[in-house]
């Protein structure tokens, strides 16, 4: 894991201190509050329905166990004994205080994190693949990558104020599971062959990608960009959507309306041409060494050599059916023989997607010292995962998980939704999207016809900014508000992976009481529809909407 | 962000968020800012909710509270109560955590 250097501590000690005095200015009544508002944002706390929030950076989403358990004391300390993990991998706590903000950024730092640039028209934490490093068949650590331009991109002066919020992911996996296709920037590393066997690593750029109000597939405008130049490229991006972006319209301000408007070839021949400035200037070309120092702090660890399979998680799995199922379901396969990557679901039975308390943070963090190489990883789909655990200790590990109601079977299935905090929480809502997950999760709740179903990604958002991603759910949901009533718009058919489409919206939309009703309707279509072996997501791109949406609005 | 107010509501009250928690309050009699919506003054008809706000609007009141405005509220048998489910929220809590917010607290 990358360890900060002292420049690093020092820009984000100061950073607390600063803003440590702005928040006794504005308590004071020194600072009004449209002065301070933007402060505020700067440094991640926003304020919401009943109390303000505080979201914190969890960079590429990577926490070690340390940085756990510290996330754990803040949610006990200094708020309500929980957090939120989001869509973007960070995590939001609900209730602080506005005087006690400086206290949890002072812990946090103790503890290499912060809340900078969670807010804000300037670049966002950047959120990379879940597995990066564990994963068979990746070009290389992912992390590597989004390390060298976390650097680049905090505090950068030039980019302090865009047009608008700008996200970064990035994978190295031919398996999206970043949604970069979805992101202002999206990166894929690649290999290209440089001749007698050897190859270059470089990246595909994607560009122009986002949900929200008009949601778009990303264009791909480079397929390969040397390592070494890449901060060059995206410095060409960042500059023309710096120029050329609407500033005059809130709706038209991210690089995707700029990317739709003057379409991709000019995006792309802009971009070269500002490339080709500063990559002559060589000043962002990084060099070997540093690539090499901060690829160090990702290499892999002293693996041990096991075999392949495990006599112990065999007989474990055959004597005891629910942790058959855990495995089943929630473990993927690590590179590394004897090794197995672990998927905690932050998705109880009627529980609240993406919500851990202390208690369960702490225990995770136990978990992660004594079976995971003290690493955790946050997905982008709100669950988290161990990424080195040996074979022979998943018995271990899930019943530490299961004491903690940690260990939901369902990855992927119908009860693993993403939600975001709605009307619950959130100042901009429409209509609650927790508690439809609550309830879907309930309505499925059974096992057996959870596999049967098969993989199935609801995706939930409490308005049109998307936070839950409703655009690429294979089932997507959305609320909309109607004269101060909640209403909530299905679409169908969309996917955040390789093979990224946007849903199409099935028509009129449900009430409260109606909408769970309405999934099942699909579920039941799906059922009757498919082939053997299909998805729901293969099953609805091979008959299309029509006939979902005759059985989603037939009279009863 | 859903509607606060509708041209044609009758009854309406004035809301914010305290600066040191973010807390919902109601402005109230005497100028003070209290929790509970059945402490907030409550006007009838467009031109006296106009009032009421610039009321709660003093110089000083950001000291205090943000991110005030108006909203409508309907009359019950028990009492005023408001008209859309964001305040309905913001009045009691999150739906999905009866532990938290003010209906935690009995209020
Ligand atoms: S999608 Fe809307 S309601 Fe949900 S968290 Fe984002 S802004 Fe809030």
């Amino acid at each position: 894991m990358y360890r900060y250097d002292e420049f690093d501590q020092q820009l984000v000690n100061e950073r607390v201190a600063q803003f440590s005095g702005q928040v006794a200015r504005r308590i004071k009544g020194e600072l009004s509050e449209d002065a301070f508002k933007p402060l505020r944002l700067m440094n991640g706390l926003y304020l919401q329905l009943h109390a303000y929030m505080l979201r914190v950076a969890i960079p590429y989403g990577t926490l070690s166990a340390r940085q756990m358990r510290k996330l754990a004391h803040i949610a006990r300390t200094y708020d309500k004994g929980y957090g939120h993990f989001t869509t973007r991998q960070n995590i939001q706590y609900n209730w602080p205080k506005l005087a006690e903000i400086p206290d949890i950024l002072n812990e946090l730092a103790e503890v290499e994190m912060h809340a900078i640039q969670t807010s804000g028209n300037c670049i966002r934490n950047i959120t990379a693949d879940q597995y990066a490093g564990v994963i068979e068949g990746e070009v290389e650590d992912p992390r590597i990558t989004a390390e060298i331009m976390r650097q680049w991109s905090s505090f950068h002066p030039e980019f302090s104020y865009l047009p608008r919020k700008f996200k970064i992911a990035v994978t190295a996996h031919k398996n999206d599971r970043a949604a970069i296709r979805f992101h202002d920037i999206g990166l894929v590393a690649v290999k290209r062959d440089i001749g007698e066997k050897n190859y270059e690593i470089g990246y595909e750029v994607h560009v122009g990608g986002g949900l929200g109000r008009t949601p778009f597939i990303a264009k791909k405008i480079r397929d390969f960009v040397p390592k070494a130049q890449l901060l060059a490229y995206l410095e060409a991006i960042m500059r023309v959507y710096n120029m050329l972006g609407r500033r005059d319209n809130l709706f038209k301000a991210r690089i995707k309306i700029l990317v739709h408007e003057i379409g991709e070839d000019e995006m792309r021949r802009l971009v070269e041409a500002e490339f080709a400035h500063i990559d002559a200037a060589k000043i962002l070309a990084v060099p070997k060494q540093e690539l090499d120092r901060i690829g160090a702090y990702f290499a892999p660890p002293n693996y041990e050599s096991l075999p392949a399979e495990s006599d112990i998680l065999d007989k474990a799995r055959s004597t005891d059916k629910a942790f058959d199922h855990w495995v089943q379901t929630n473990i993927v396969d690590h590179k590394i023989k004897g090794y197995a990557i672990v998927n905690i679901s932050l998705k109880p039975i009627g529980g609240v997607p993406g919500d851990a308390n202390a208690e369960q943070m702490d225990a995770i963090a136990d978990i992660a010292s004594q079976y995971s190489l003290d690493e955790i990883r946050v997905t982008h789909e709100q669950n988290l995962v161990l990424p080195y655990v040996k074979k022979h200790d998943l018995k271990n590990v899930y019943d530490m998980l299961a004491a903690q109601n940690l260990a939901t079977p369902n990855l992927g299935l119908i009860s693993d939704s993403i939600a975001c905090p709605g009307l619950d929480y959130c100042e901009l809502a429409n209509a609650r999207s927790i508690p439809l997950a609550q309830e879907i999760s309930q309505r499925f709740a059974d096992l057996d016809r959870q596999y049967d179903i098969g993989e199935l990604k609801v995706k939930i958002s409490g308005c049109i900014n998307a936070c839950g991603h409703h655009h690429v759910g294979h089932i997507g949901i959305l609320g909309v508000d109607k004269k101060g009533t909640e209403f909530y718009q299905l679409s169908l058919g969309g996917a955040g992976d390789e093979t990224a489409s946007i849903g199409q919206i099935t028509g009129p939309a449900f009430t409260g009481d109606e909408i769970v009703d309405a999934v099942e309707k699909l579920v039941t279509s799906y059922i009757d529809l498919r082939q053997p072996g299909e998805r729901f997501l293969d099953t609805y791109r091979r008959v299309g909407l029509t006939p979902f949406k005759e059985q989603l609005y037939a009279p009863d | 962000m859903a509607q606060h107010a509708t041209k044609t509501a009758r009854f309406q009250a004035v809301t914010a968020n305290t600066v040191q928690q973010g807390e919902v309050v109601y402005f109230a009699e005497n100028g003070a800012w209290q929790p509970r919506l059945d402490q907030a003054i409550i006007v009838e008809g467009n031109e006296a909710a106009q009032a009421l706000l610039q009321k709660a609007q003093r110089p000083d009141a950001e000291l205090y509270v943000v991110n005030m405005y108006l909203f409508e509220v309907v009359k019950t048998k028990n009492g005023f109560k408001p008209l859309s489910v964001r305040e309905t929220i913001r009045a009691a809590g999150p739906t999905t955590r009866l532990d938290l917010g003010k209906q935690a607290q009995g209020e």
